[in-house]
């Protein structure tokens, strides 16, 4: 170990020696500590925080941004019962679905068996209405970004001014936790953007929070389950291994 | 010759059975009586762990298939339907992508125990040897599999894996695109790497077969790299060795569940969550955790062929290695400078796993070499002089009596008659 | 293995005295339930996992318009990749197949059971053979329809009735009823 704690201490020095290449400008803020129901291993969902960050999702994100994994039958896992999940897909119209009898495509109201409604036909009418960007599909937004819900949360609260000289881009907006501080998203959530019908008052960090909740879920619908059995399956093999090992221990103890 | 098997087996049904097909007393003999050097450590229980994670990995892979669909279109929300709506579809991938992880981390530590207690000296050369196929084969296997879910990571991961072989004089370009079955990675490219993904893990349980044979002829190691000599060295493989594999294995499961369970994205790149993209590299590529030291060897060249042939020459050492150490001693215990050069090589692997994770500038570039450096100079080097120039301890005259002069009794243990020390040649 | 091991091996000398010999019996005891547990517990989902999965199950139910279906015509549609047969009947019909006597039938059931009450010209099956699932012939007006003027099972000669009862073997069991419901007279939803 001697030798090897020598080259431990000669690869730690090496540091020192060179000099650091690269000047680290405009890197996005290190993301602030939030807390969330669903962390650790016996986290849940907060149902309430779901259903609020739904009707932000639906009423801001879903204009430009699709879910293309989810269905609306989904719904049902963050407490919207069968009926409630068919009005809410009632109330939207998804386009392209069906067709008449003649076989052109008709507009009807989604079914909890459909996909959440996409707002581009395509990628190229998606670009065009966005200023050139591409709004990324949310379905798995929270595992595809580095910090999960806390991103989404604290991009969305990530809006200021640009810097004092800062060069912004033609339609890019000031974002501190966004990799190169420019986003072409303008920002969505204003306080006072939607009105919840559990009275909760919508501030930007409360909508921010609820849509981040609401994403975690659309991202690991099993999660709950998934801890659940967990827990249940830990315990069963710790237990297992303490059986086996006094068994061991039995058997062996002729061994010398 | 011709006849049934005069089978011990009281059981009339079983009797019937062994005498026409003496599986039974096969498996008695080699998992039964077997015997066994009875000093075995906790380190000797992981090629039954790596035996038992290739059976879960196929397990979980077969019911992963029936409900995935290899095309550029398909695959990605396929994977995604088998995480929401297949019954425990969530399981099965997550159990299956941490399986990969956690087969790494389980061969990984089989292989330092072979080189800690010298497990690839004679008589065991071709044991090893056929462990590092397993592991070669391990790699295209998990690199292959990494493509399928068709991300980000998959794509440019196959991307650039596959573009190491143009480095390759004149005809390299023809075998990427042969390997691509286009002029990028495609359709036909996915297409037949889940062929090969399902294929190759069938070829791994072959060689481990062949591997276990091996094992079985020449008899195990054991910590003090003794060869067995009398019947009091060893013990029946059941029950002790069964019971001791099956602490291992509860284990190994406990570690297994925490992260399927608690943390299933850990070892995973948030990037190959979004769909793949032909047209846009993620920023920062970097393959699965356990390509990470070979990785940081390919980019501690500054050259491609040389880069690509330093890589492959990582593994390729390993299949001389049992040449290349010319002392005569396995076990590390023994050897008091070698016992010190094997954690430097460990460190040296985790510098460079370290290294591969970060972007190839400044201080990186430089730990890359220099423990690049170090692992080929360890095998290369410092191994073949280390026999000359090293002094073992003493070494225990059995292993039933590690510490009295002289054991107990004489005569031939039950261990097949290859076993027996020898000098390692010289090279 | 374990077949192999409580007879044929020898345990290494030194066996222990009575209590330790009852002790270790229960511990081995415990060890092999919770394994036989473990391995069930894992074989479960491999096998739960070809149940059909949620997307499967969400596709449940569709909507058929009648109004297009003159009498005497027949429509298939599909449920659950099933066919399902549409038959508007005629008044003819429907007086032959509730005369029939129920002691003439191989799966005797009355055709006022096989329909929904004030739509009896409407008979609505899974169009799927009782005897080894092929799809028999009728709904076209060109198609053979058998000597009961229903359905005729083209792989082995089976026959209908207008009311979906077999009246000719080889199929053992009247054409199976679907669940559905009448939405106005001229829509039904079928799931």
């Amino acid at each position: 170990m001697r030798l090897a704690l020598l080259a431990l201490g000669a690869f730690l020095a090496l540091p020192a020696l060179v000099p650091t290449a690269r000047a680290q400008v405009m890197d996005p803020e290190p993301l602030p500590k939030m807390r969330w129901s669903f962390d650790g291993p016996f986290g849940t969902f907060d149902r309430a925080a779901e259903q609020r960050g739904l009707q932000v999702w639906q009423e801001v994100c879903s204009n430009c941004h699709s879910m293309k994994e989810a269905y609306y039958r989904n719904l049902t896992g963050i407490g919207l019962s069968a009926d409630q999940v068919k009005a809410f897909a009632a109330g939207i119209t998804i386009t392209g679905g069906a067709t008449d009898d003649s076989g052109q495509p008709i507009d009807r109201p989604a079914l909890p068996a459909d996909h959440f409604r996409t707002p581009f036909a395509n990628e190229k009418a998606a670009r065009a209405a966005n200023n050139g960007a591409l709004p990324p599909d949310h379905s798995l937004i929270e595992k595809a970004r580095e910090g999960g819900a806390t991103y989404i949360a604290a991009l969305l609260e990530g809006y200021r001014d640009p810097p004092a000289g800062m060069k912004m881009g033609d339609g890019m907006n000031y974002n501190i936790a966004f990799e190169g501080r420019q986003i072409a998203m303008a920002q969505p959530l204003h306080d006072g953007q939607v009105t919840y019908s559990d009275g909760t008052p919508a501030t930007v960090e409360q909508m921010s929070r609820d849509v981040a909740t609401f994403l975690t879920y659309m991202a690991n619908p099993e999660m709950e389950q998934r801890k659940r059995m967990g827990v249940r399956i830990v315990l069963f093999l710790a237990g297992m291994t303490v059986v086996t090992y006094a068994v061991k221990r039995k058997i062996w103890s002729d061994v010398h | 010759m011709a006849g049934l098997h005069q089978s011990d087996f009281k059981n009339p049904v079983l009797n019937w059975f062994d005498s026409r097909m003496p599986i039974l007393t096969m498996m008695q003999k080699e998992y039964g009586t077997f015997p066994t050097p009875k000093n075995f450590n906790y380190f000797w229980n992981f090629g039954a762990l790596a035996m038992i994670n290739l059976v879960i990995m196929i397990a979980t892979g077969i019911f992963l298939a029936m409900n995935y669909t290899a095309h550029t279109s398909m695959a990605f929300d396929s994977v995604e339907r088998i995480m929401r709506d297949v019954n425990y579809g969530w399981l099965l991938r997550y159990v299956h992508a941490n399986g990969a992880s956690m087969f790494f981390i389980v061969t990984y530590i089989h292989i330092f125990r072979a080189l800690y207690y010298g497990s690839y000296k004679a008589p065991r050369e071709l044991l090893f040897m056929l462990g590092v196929v397993i592991l070669l084969l391990m790699m295209a296997t998990a690199f292959m599999g990494y493509v399928l879910p068709w991300g980000q990571m998959s794509y440019w991961g196959a991307t650039v894996i596959t573009n190491l072989f143009s480095a390759i004089p004149v005809v390299g370009e023809s075998i990427v695109t042969w390997l691509w079955g286009g002029f990028s990675v495609d359709n036909p490219t996915l297409n037949r790497f889940f062929s090969l993904h399902y294929l190759l893990p069938f070829m791994i349980t072959g060689v481990v077969f062949l591997h276990i044979v091996a094992l079985h002829i020449t008899g195990s190691n054991n910590p003090l790299g003794i060869d067995v000599k009398t019947p009091q060295d060893t013990i029946p493989f059941h029950p002790y060795y069964t019971i001791k594999d099956s602490v291992g294995i509860c284990v190994f499961l406990l570690v297994f569940a925490i992260v399927v369970f608690f943390a299933p994205n850990y070892m995973g790149h948030p990037d190959n969550y979004i769909p793949a993209n032909p047209l846009s590299t993620p920023a920062e590529i970097v393959p699965e955790w356990y390509f990470l030291p070979f990785y940081a060897i390919l980019r501690s060249v500054p050259s491609k062929l040389g880069g690509v042939s330093l890589m492959f020459g990582a593994i390729a050492v390993l299949f001389v290695l049992p040449w290349l150490d010319t002392s005569p001693v396995r076990s590390a215990r023994f050897r008091p400078i070698y016992r010190q050069l094997i954690w430097v090589l460990v460190l040296a692997l985790f510098v460079l796993g370290f290294v591969g994770a970060h972007r190839p500038e400044g201080i990186w570039v430089v730990l890359g070499r220099v423990a690049t450096a170090y692992y080929f100079l360890h095998f290369l080097v410092l191994l073949p002089l280390l026999g000359k120039i090293e002094k073992p301890l003493p070494l225990p005259e059995s292993i039933s009596s590690p510490v009295l002069p002289r054991g107990p009794g004489g005569g031939g243990g039950p261990m097949p008659h290859g076993a027996t020390a020898k000098p390692m040649e010289k090279i | 293995m374990s077949i192999t091991s409580s007879d044929a091996i020898p345990l290494a000398p030194g066996h222990a005295g009575d209590a330790t010999t009852t002790k270790r019996d229960f511990l081995k005891l415990v060890a092999a339930a919770g394994a036989a547990i473990g391995v069930g517990a894992i074989v479960w989902p491999l096998v739960d996992s070809m149940n059909p999965a949620g997307d499967v199950l969400a596709l449940s139910s569709v909507d058929v318009d009648l109004k297009s279906i003159t009498e005497g015509m027949g429509i298939t549609t599909v449920w659950r990749g099933k066919p399902i047969f549409v038959r508007h009947r005629t008044a003819d019909e429907i007086k032959t197949v509730e005369a029939v006597p129920l002691n003439q039938l191989i799966e005797p059931a009355s055709d006022q059971s096989r329909i929904k009450d004030g739509h009896a010209q409407w008979i609505i099956l899974i169009g799927i053979c009782t005897h080894l699932g092929c799809i028999p012939l009728g709904n076209k007006p060109t198609d053979p329809r058998g000597e009961w003027g229903g359905w005729f099972c083209p792989c082995h000669g089976s026959q209908y009735d207008v009311s979906g009862r077999v009246r000719h073997g080889p199929a053992p069991a009247n054409l199976a009823l679907p669940p559905y419901a009448f939405e106005s007279d001229t829509k039904i939803k079928i799931g």
